[in-house]
């Protein structure tokens, strides 16, 4: 599951965007991993997170069953990373994903001391995940290269919706919904911010990262492609 | 998956969230409907979605009259008002669609959720990746373009004329009749999903050569390719070997997922890290 390695974008737009990942080896760590899953994104929570999730259930903002129509002028936009913590019933991979540095950093410190034995990945740039393990007073041991997207590029949508489709590697959130989020808030219909939570609610891994959708959104309402 | 036109109210919400845009609303009878050639039956539209569960008749009526005097009720883009979708029970070999575009759907094969395994990402526990080694991940149509198995196929026999090694617990490797050659089986070669991951692994020295190979058949293959080379660092933590290689192929490193090595064995019957499993010729 390469959720969160193929994001577009340069080196500098991943400054907002770490994805910290634990995740249990089938048949080595998964015994009782259910309680380190739940630590680990515990221990995230002081750092604020702008999203916590976990492979099976989904992220810190979710889609609602049995929505009231007063939604329309009235929903709550904040992530509940509550609802993330206590639904975690099976070992999976659980993500927290930061928008600077210095939470990432610090949260990846955290998690070394913890020693909760479950593998612990950081996907964002290189450089950017190398300065983690420093300050964590750790070292790389395995890396994967994300070489991009390549073969009939020609189908793929511009680089702002690209940008903001692939922050949920598994495709649940579309180009097109993408592009529509930009078209409303170059409208004024929605602001960056909530129109990023529309978008974060399809996401079903909790990796996507609401704070950079909503910078890009934000950016990406002032032209027009 | 499947719209009930009783319930759909043509508000078009659901057109923009499919991610391979599968859904349109058919003007002949007011209604969404779902292209079944298309449909990767990933479920982003039913699971994605908010509902309400609205009156379909009031609201149509309601949608009418706005209509009628060039208003526009804005809705929330991320709700179907009147939860018209159902799921179909799905059949071989349509429910191989599901198990590749819903990464809510563990894979038989690997028991973890999504389309690859746990690659480079357990590597300090599981050893698969060593030194002098690479781990490449193959995927097709991400993101939102979507890919046949009959596409995916040319790539395996490609690899497997190569002398490349599939690894075992992979879910397109367990749909492989014959692993030898990279053959899929027959009867799923016509069915499209929203992604799909090949991995292989190979030593250091061959990683020019394959991509080389990636390279030529991705001119053969109508969707788009991410390529993710999976490394093990030196004991100071950088990795020397590979970097330089994809440099020189012209790739611009910029993004990697980081295994920071603290996982350890902790089940009581594990066994030590042992070597990936391949199939080899």
């Amino acid at each position: 599951m390469t959720n969160t390695l193929h994001r577009y974008g340069s080196a500098r737009s991943f400054e907002d965007d770490y994805v910290v990942i634990a995740i249990p080896s089938r048949g080595k760590n998964d015994e009782n991993a259910v309680p380190k899953l739940k630590k680990f994104l515990e221990m995230a929570v002081p750092f604020n997170p702008v999203n916590l999730g976990d492979a099976r259930h989904g992220g810190a903002l979710r889609p609602c069953k049995s929505l009231n129509p007063t939604v329309h002028w009235k929903r709550d936009m904040l992530p509940v990373f509550d609802d993330v913590i206590d639904g975690l019933d099976i070992a999976t991979t659980a993500a927290a994903v930061f928008d600077n540095g210095t939470s990432a950093e610090n949260f990846v410190r955290a998690v070394v001391e913890a020693d909760l034995g479950l593998s612990v990945n950081i996907s964002t740039a290189i450089e950017l995940a190398e300065r983690c393990c420093s300050a964590a007073g750790t070292c790389r041991h395995s890396v994967g290269y994300s070489l991009g997207f390549e073969g009939k590029t020609e189908r793929l949508p511009n680089e702002d919706v690209l940008t903001l489709s692939t922050m949920c590697g598994h495709g649940m959130v579309s180009a097109s919904f993408a592009k529509k989020m930009i078209d409303w808030v170059k409208e004024g219909r929605r602001t960056p911010s909530e129109a990023a939570s529309y978008m974060a609610r399809f996401c079903s891994c909790g990796v996507f990262n609401a704070s950079r959708a909503a910078r890009v959104l934000q950016s990406a309402s002032r032209v027009t492609r | 998956m499947k719209i009930n036109p009783n319930k759909c109210v043509a508000c078009g919400n659901c057109t923009y969230v499919c991610p391979v845009g599968a859904i349109y609303i058919d003007q002949a009878i007011n209604r969404a409907t779902i292209n079944r050639d298309e449909c990767v039956e990933c479920y982003a539209c039913f699971n994605g979605l908010s509902q309400e569960h609205l009156n379909p008749v009031i609201v149509r009526a309601t949608r009418k009259i706005f209509k009628a005097f060039r208003l526009r009720f804005e809705p929330e883009p991320d709700v179907c008002p009147t939860a018209a979708f159902e799921p179909d029970p799905l059949v071989w070999p349509r429910i191989v669609r599901r198990a590749f575009s819903d990464p809510r759907v563990p894979h038989e094969s690997t028991g973890i959720e999504g389309r690859g395994t746990e690659e480079v990402k357990t590597n300090d526990i599981s050893g698969r990746v060593k030194l002098g080694e690479v781990g490449m991940t193959i995927e097709f149509g991400r993101p939102g373009v979507g890919v046949w198995f009959y596409d995916i196929q040319k790539m395996c026999h490609a690899l497997a004329r190569a002398g490349v090694a599939f690894e075992k617990k992979n879910p397109v490797t367990s749909l492989m009749s014959d692993a030898a050659t990279g053959t899929l089986r027959e009867d799923i070669l016509n069915e499209k999903v929203l992604s799909a991951i090949v991995e292989i692994k190979a030593p250091v020295e061959r990683t020019e050569e394959i991509i080389r190979l990636v390279w030529e058949v991705e001119k053969q293959i109508d969707t788009v390719v991410s390529l993710g080379i999976g490394a093990r660092c030196e004991t100071d933590g950088q990795e020397r070997v590979v970097a330089p290689i994809l440099q020189k192929l012209g790739y611009d490193l910029v993004r990697a997922k980081t295994n920071i090595g603290i996982g350890r064995v902790t089940n009581a019957a594990a066994a030590p890290a042992a070597p990936m499993e391949v199939l080899s010729r």
